[in-house]
C-alpha cells in the first residue's frame, strides 16, 4: 500500500461521514428549496423561484438574528476575556485545573433545563422581586430581547473562555517581563503584548459562538416568550407547524449563504489583523 | 453499615416494606423508593423470562407499545397495570401540537403504535393515507352507544371508523380576578380590549395558529375557522396591534399565571381546572361569542409496527374503570357515559369541566382546512416576527 493509498484509507471514514450526514442532506434541502408546499404540507416537486421571492416575509427573523448574534458574541467576549486572563496569567497553577473544571460544570446539564431555570430567575418572583425590595419597581426582564441576550451569554460563555484561555496560556511570560524591564507600564504591556498575542484565541472563540448563535432557537423560544424571533425559530415553525418544507428549505439555504459570507469576511479581517501583528512583532 | 444515599439500607428497606404491607404507601411509592421498580423494569426488558407471568397466559402482544400523546394526559398507574396484565411496556412520547404529530407521521419512521389526534386532523390523516381503519371486533370495550356522538363523529370518515373518542374539552381564557377591578370579563371582545388597556403586558396567547387566530377572529364575531381573506386581515390587524401589549406568545402559560407575572391567558379546559383548583382567584371563562370545542381520539398509524399491542392498549384504555382513573388523573371531560357513571358527583357538576349547554352551543369544532391553511400559518409567522 502506498502512502497515498494509506492516507485515503484513513480519511475514508470522515469523508463517508461528511458525505452521508452533510452533503447528501444539504443537497435535499437545496432541491426542496425550488419546490412547492403540498396541500396538507410537506413537499411537492417543482421548479420555481417562488420560495426565494418570498424571503422578505422572514426579513424580521434575519434582522433579529443578525443583531442579537453579534451582540451576544461581543458581550460573551467582553465577559470571557478577563476571566480567561485571570485563569491563564494570574491564577496559581495548583488552583487552575479546579477553576477550569468549574467553567465546564454547567455543560453537564442540558441547556434546556438551565434555560428553563432562567425563566424563574428573570421572572417576577426572581430578580425583579429582589429589586423591588430595594425600591426599584416595575422591572420587566423575562420575555424581552435582554433576557435572550443574558441566556445567550450564559449558555455560550464556556465556549468563549477556553480558546482565549489557551491563547493566553501559551503566551511566553518572558515577553511580559521583558516589557516591564524595558519600562512599559502594565497597560502598555497589555495592549502591545498580551492582547495582540491572544487575538487567535479571541477569533476562534468569537467564530465558535457566532456560528452556533446564528442557528440558535431554544434560548429565544424560552426566554424571548415567542416574541424574539430568530431564523432558527422561523425554521422550526416552518417545518413543524406550517409544514412548508419548500419555503423552509429556501430559508435554510439563505441562512447558510449569509453565514458563509459573514464568516468569510470575518476570517479576512482576522487574517489582516494577524499580518499586522506579525509585522509589529518583527519590528520589535 | 454506612447509609449510602444512592442505595437503600436494609433497615430502611424493611421499614418501607412494612409501610407498603400496612397499606400506608402505594405500590408505586414502594417500588420507587426501594429502587425495585427501576430494577425490575430494566431486568424485565433485558430478560424476557422475568416478565410478569400473566403475559404467558394471554396471547403474546410483544414486550412494548409506543403511544404518541399530549402532556399530562394519562394516569401512569394504568400503564403499570397494562404491563402487569399483558407484559407490554408502554413507551409514551409527548407532543406539543397536532402539526408536529402530522409532520412526524408524514416524514415516516415514527415507530408509533397508537396516537392521539384531535378531531380536525383525522380527515387529513385519511387523505394522506397515514391512518389505519379500525377493526372494531378487536375493541370489545368500545360501545358506540355509550358515547356522546358530538365527540365521536369525527372518528368516522366516509362511513369507516378510523378513531375512537378519548376526551373532549374547550378553549377559553383564564383570568386572575384579583386584577379585574370589579368588572369581570366574559367575552373575547373584553379579552383583546383589556389586553390593550389595563392588562397591558400581562396577557399570554398560545403559540398555536388555530387558537390564537381563531380567538382573534371571534373579536369581530367571525367564525373561529375562517379562512376568508378579509376576515383574516382583520384578525391580523388586531394581533399586530395587541402584540406590544402581550406578556408572551407561548402555550406554556401555567408557570407565568401561577407566579403572578401573567394575569390573563388563552387556556385549555384541563389547565383552567388545574389553575383554578390551586388558585381559586383564577377563573376559567368561555367567551360569549364562542370559541373552540375539541375532542381527542385514539387511532393507529398505518405504519404501526405492533398492531396487536396497539389494539390491546386502546381496548384497555376504553375500559370504563381504567378510563375513570384516567379522568381523575388528567381532569379532562369524558364523552363515555359508562365512565361518567363511575365519576364523583362534584366532577360532573363542575362548571369548568362540563359547562352549561348554552355556552357549549356557541362553540365550534376546529376544521381540517383551519389546520392546513397556508395563509393562516403565514399570518401566525408575521405576527410572531412583527
Amino acid at each position: 500500500m502506498t502512502r497515498r493509498e494509506r492516507n485515503w484509507l484513513l480519511l475514508a471514514p470522515a469523508a463517508a461521514w461528511f458525505f452521508i450526514m452533510l452533503i447528501l442532506p444539504l443537497s435535499f434541502v437545496f432541491v426542496f428549496s425550488f419546490g412547492e408546499r403540498g396541500d396538507a404540507g410537506g413537499y411537492v416537486a417543482a421548479f420555481t423561484l417562488e420560495q426565494y421571492a418570498n424571503l422578505p416575509a422572514r426579513f424580521a427573523a434575519f434582522k433579529n438574528t443578525l443583531i442579537l448574534a453579534p451582540l451576544g458574541t461581543a458581550a460573551a467576549m467582553l465577559i470571557a476575556y478577563p476571566l480567561a486572563y485571570q485563569l491563564a496569567v494570574r491564577t496559581d497553577p495548583k488552583w487552575r485545573l479546579i477553576l477550569l473544571v468549574l467553567v465546564i460544570v454547567p455543560f453537564w446539564t442540558s441547556i434546556l433545563i438551565r434555560s428553563y431555570a432562567w425563566i424563574y430567575i428573570l421572572g417576577g418572583q426572581g430578580i425583579p422581586r429582589l429589586l423591588e425590595s430595594i425600591g426599584i419597581d416595575d422591572v420587566r426582564l423575562i420575555y424581552t430581547p435582554f433576557a435572550v441576550l443574558i441566556g445567550i451569554v450564559y449558555g455560550y460563555l464556556p465556549l468563549m473562555v477556553f480558546p482565549i484561555y489557551v491563547a493566553l496560556d501559551r503566551l511566553d511570560k518572558r515577553l511580559l517581563e521583558a516589557s516591564a524591564d524595558l519600562g512599559a507600564r502594565p497597560m502598555t504591556t497589555f495592549f502591545r503584548i498580551t492582547l495582540p498575542n491572544s487575538i487567535p484565541g479571541i477569533a476562534t472563540g468569537c467564530m465558535l459562538v457566532f456560528i452556533l448563535l446564528m442557528g440558535e432557537f431554544l434560548i429565544p423560544a424560552l426566554l424571548g416568550g415567542g416574541k424574539v424571533f430568530f431564523v432558527g425559530n422561523a425554521l422550526v415553525d416552518l417545518f413543524l407547524q406550517s409544514r412548508n418544507w419548500a419555503f423552509g428549505s429556501a430559508v435554510a439555504m439563505t441562512l447558510i449563504v449569509v453565514m458563509l459570507v459573514t464568516v468569510t469576511l470575518y476570517m479576512r479581517l482576522i487574517a489582516r489583523l494577524n499580518t499586522q501583528r506579525d509585522s509589529d512583532v518583527s519590528l520589535m | 453499615m454506612k447509609d449510602n444515599s444512592g442505595y437503600i439500607s436494609k433497615r430502611k428497606f424493611m421499614e418501607e416494606l412494612r409501610r407498603y404491607q400496612n397499606g400506608s404507601v402505594s405500590r408505586r411509592h414502594f417500588l420507587g423508593v426501594t429502587g425495585l421498580g427501576a430494577a425490575s423494569a430494566v431486568m424485565g426488558a433485558a430478560i424476557p423470562g422475568l416478565r410478569p407471568t400473566a403475559a404467558r397466559a394471554q396471547t403474546d402482544i410483544g414486550d412494548r407499545v409506543i403511544l404518541a400523546t399530549w402532556p399530562n394526559y394519562h394516569d401512569p398507574e394504568n400503564f403499570e397495570i397494562f404491563t402487569e396484565t399483558t407484559g407490554a411496556y408502554t413507551q409514551v412520547n409527548v407532543f406539543g401540537s397536532n402539526e408536529e404529530m402530522l409532520a412526524k407521521l408524514q416524514a415516516g419512521g415514527s415507530g408509533w403504535d397508537v396516537f392521539v389526534p384531535t378531531n380536525y386532523t383525522i380527515t387529513t390523516y385519511v387523505d394522506e393515507d397515514l391512518i389505519e381503519p379500525l377493526d372494531l371486533s378487536r375493541l370489545p370495550n368500545y360501545d358506540p352507544s355509550a358515547f356522546n356522538p358530538r365527540f365521536a363523529d369525527a372518528g368516522t370518515v366516509n362511513g369507516t371508523v378510523y378513531a375512537v373518542p378519548k376526551n373532549w374539552g374547550t378553549t377559553g381564557f383564564a383570568v386572575n380576578s384579583d386584577h379585574e377591578g370589579g368588572s369581570a370579563m366574559s367575552s373575547w371582545k373584553a379579552f383583546w380590549d383589556r389586553t390593550r388597556d389595563d392588562f397591558s403586558g400581562r396577557t399570554m396567547v398560545h403559540d398555536y395558529q388555530l387558537t390564537t387566530i381563531g380567538n382573534a377572529l371571534k373579536y369581530f364575531g367571525y367564525s373561529f375557522n375562517s379562512i376568508a381573506e378579509a376576515e383574516l386581515a382583520d384578525a391580523e390587524q388586531l394581533l399586530i396591534d395587541a402584540k406590544p401589549h402581550l406578556f408572551a406568545i407561548s402555550s406554556d402559560y401555567q408557570p407565568a399565571m401561577r407566579s403572578g407575572d401573567a394575569w390573563l391567558t388563552m387556556c385549555w379546559t384541563g389547565d383552567g381546572k388545574q389553575l383554578n383548583v390551586d388558585m381559586p382567584e383564577i377563573r376559567f371563562v368561555l367567551g360569549e361569542e364562542g370559541g373552540e370545542l375539541w375532542s381527542d381520539y385514539y387511532a393507529i398509524p398505518k405504519s404501526a409496527p405492533r398492531k396487536d399491542a396497539a389494539y390491546a392498549l386502546i381496548n384497555f384504555l376504553l375500559d370504563p374503570e381504567v378510563n375513570a382513573r384516567e379522568v381523575l388523573a388528567h381532569g379532562y371531560p369524558t364523552p363515555d357515559q359508562r365512565t361518567k357513571d363511575l365519576l364523583p358527583e362534584e366532577i360532573l357538576n363542575d362548571p369548568i369541566l362540563y359547562p352549561a349547554e348554552e355556552l357549549l352551543s356557541a362553540l365550534e369544532f376546529g376544521a381540517a382546512a383551519t389546520l392546513t391553511d397556508p395563509n393562516r400559518a403565514e399570518l401566525m409567522a408575521r405576527f410572531k416576527s412583527a
